[in-house]
């Protein structure tokens, strides 16, 4: 047996099983596995929950298969870019061929063990999600359209409605509705990210709104989606997967939100430079509050019946 | 050139081999518990078997 990996020198930087984990992008597994539980607790099926607990672990493992893809095709532009020059590939912790074979493996085990966990329906629609961020988004879209994020947003809205298949077999509007929720944030939330981190997609020949349209139009754009995240928003209030605690929730974040991106309109690059983006930078923290709150919301008034001992 | 039974190479990569054990220990237990809640589960039904086999 050889080892082709061996060296009789130890080599720098050589890659620990934290460097093939920061592959997987544990921070945005943290919003697929909180989403995705948000949608298999909010339908009205209760799953095992060992059943669930696996089923939402392959859903994560899949996501990171997918982010792992990403950063093997996206490895040229993160060496350019400020903010992931120190992802695994560009410091040279791990090979792209690395990178490649895990988010395959890795793509391949969730997807077939979702099939088993829970259902065929589910395990499909993780599989198109891999698809969508890993081709569609990372090979085609990023590069090519400065409405990238705005689809590519889908693949970061699925969990929730993979989650509400786990639990049902079937999809339902209130999955969509979901799904709508995390589609309309995600242009706000990646362009108020776009206006701070200034140089970073210039750099990197990404074509961002900022770039390829300027930042008063990218401001215009953030105000125009809000806008519609507002009006969806709110609506959800009024549907099956929504309660008190839920209108609460998003009458007081959509009206901070909606504020937010107001005061972005309003501002041009002079006085964004003047206070270092300040604005930019409370709305985009605000953003993950947000998302957080709204799923968070939904989750609280799917128990609340059963907590006041109405089901 | 042939590997020691204890070589530097073993030493080095020794967390991420215990990393990459422990990983593969719990997907097993994972799937036996997976397979436990599925058997038990209410609606299991045995693969019904064909007179004579």
């Amino acid at each position: 047996m050889t080892d082709v990996s061996y060296q009789s020198q130890s080599i720098e930087g050589e890659a620990r099983l934290g460097d093939y984990f920061a592959l997987l992008k544990p921070r945005v597994m943290s919003l697929v596995v909180f989403t995705a539980l948000v949608g298999l607790l909010a339908a009205p099926v209760s799953v095992n929950p060992v059943i669930a607990f696996a089923s939402i672990l392959f859903v994560a493992i899949g996501a990171g298969a997918s982010g792992a893809l990403n950063m093997w095709w996206d490895a040229d532009i993160d060496a350019v870019m400020r903010r992931t020059s120190k992802r695994p590939i560009p410091a040279g912790k791990v090979t792209p061929d690395e990178a490649k074979a895990l988010g395959i493996a890795l793509s391949g085990m969730s997807v077939m063990m979702l099939a088993l966990s829970a259902n065929l329906l589910a395990a499909g629609l993780l599989a198109f999600t891999i698809f969508f961020y890993a081709v569609i988004y990372s090979m085609w879209l990023k590069r090519a359209t400065p409405q990238n994020i705005v689809i590519g947003g889908a693949a970061g809205a699925f969990p929730p409605v993979i989650g509400w298949v786990i639990a049902t077999g079937s999809m339902s509007v209130e999955a969509w509705l979901m799904f709508a929720l995390i589609f309309m944030w995600t242009p706000p939330h990646f362009w108020a990210l776009a206006l701070f981190m200034k140089s970073d997609y210039d750099d990197a020949g990404v074509p961002m709104l900022t770039v390829t349209h300027g930042r008063p139009a990218t401001r215009k754009h953030i105000l125009a989606y809000t806008v519609l995240l507002f009006v969806l928003a709110i609506g959800t209030a009024f549907t099956a997967i929504a309660g008190p605690v839920y209108l609460l929730t998003a009458v007081v974040l959509n009206v901070l939100f909606l504020k937010g991106a107001v005061d972005i309109w309003r501002r041009d690059e002079a006085m964004a430079e003047a206070d270092n983006y300040a604005v930019e930078k409370s709305f985009f923290k605000l953003s993950l509050l947000y998302l957080f709150l709204h799923f968070g919301a939904i989750l609280i008034d799917a128990f609340l019946p059963a907590a006041w001992g109405i089901v | 050139m042939a590997l020691k039974t204890e070589h530097e190479l073993h030493t080095r990569r020794k967390g991420r081999n215990v990393g990459v054990g422990l990983l593969l220990g719990a997907f097993v237990a994972l799937i036996l518990a997976l397979t436990v809640a599925k058997v038990t589960s209410g609606d299991f039904e045995l693969p019904r078997m064909e007179e004579g086999q």
